[in-house]
């Protein structure tokens, strides 16, 4: 029940080809990241609409084999 | 629809701040749940707690209801507002007060 945070910055980046990502390991056992995304993609789109389209991102992971991920997301120019 | 989504839509719809968390809003036994919680007693809004952790078909269930992965979440006027980091963004932010504010859910500042 734990992810690498090269396979998790793998996936946002296939999702996010534009991003800054920067991912911490909170407690360092792979299972509780905080990630920042700053893309392009999230401009004019809800906090919920952007953190949707994280979880598509990480293809159903999110909740299973990543426990937690604290999101802080935005376009890139905020 | 099955009933755990039957049951879902009736709770969202009967009550105007429904908070789906881990644990009850006396004793949250997640740091995250613990978060939203904190939030909104802060800001002196009525909710209604429902614990995911005592009914499986609710955990699940609200997950596919929201298509959002995590508990905690949060309806204001059955309205999915988000889940730990969009509420506290929006605390921070004042937005969330905002929000309750205009759905008449608080005394306006």
């Amino acid at each position: 029940m734990a992810m690498s945070a090269q396979d998790l910055e793998g996936l946002l980046r296939d999702a996010f080809a534009d991003a800054d990502i920067k991912i911490d390991d909170l407690a360092g056992d792979g299972d509780h990241y905080r990630a920042v995304i700053r893309s392009d993609t999230f401009v004019g789109k809800s906090r919920v609409a952007q953190h949707q389209m994280v979880y598509a991102a990480l293809k159903g992971r999110m909740g299973g084999e990543l426990h937690a991920l604290a999101l802080e997301t935005g376009p890139k120019s905020a | 629809m099955s009933d755990s989504q039957e049951t879902i839509a009736r709770t969202i719809a009967d009550n105007d701040v429904v908070l789906f968390m881990k644990g009850t809003a006396d004793q949250p036994q997640c740091g995250f749940s613990n978060q939203v919680v904190r939030i909104l007693d802060h800001l002196g809004v009525d909710y209604s707690d429902v614990n995911v952790l005592a009914d499986p078909d609710i955990r699940d269930g609200v997950k596919v209801f929201s298509s959002w992965p995590t508990i905690p979440q949060l309806y204001v006027k059955g309205e999915f507002v988000g889940g730990c980091d969009i509420v506290r963004e929006m605390f921070q932010t004042g937005e969330l007060k905002t929000l309750l504010a205009d759905k008449g859910l608080l005394e306006t500042a």
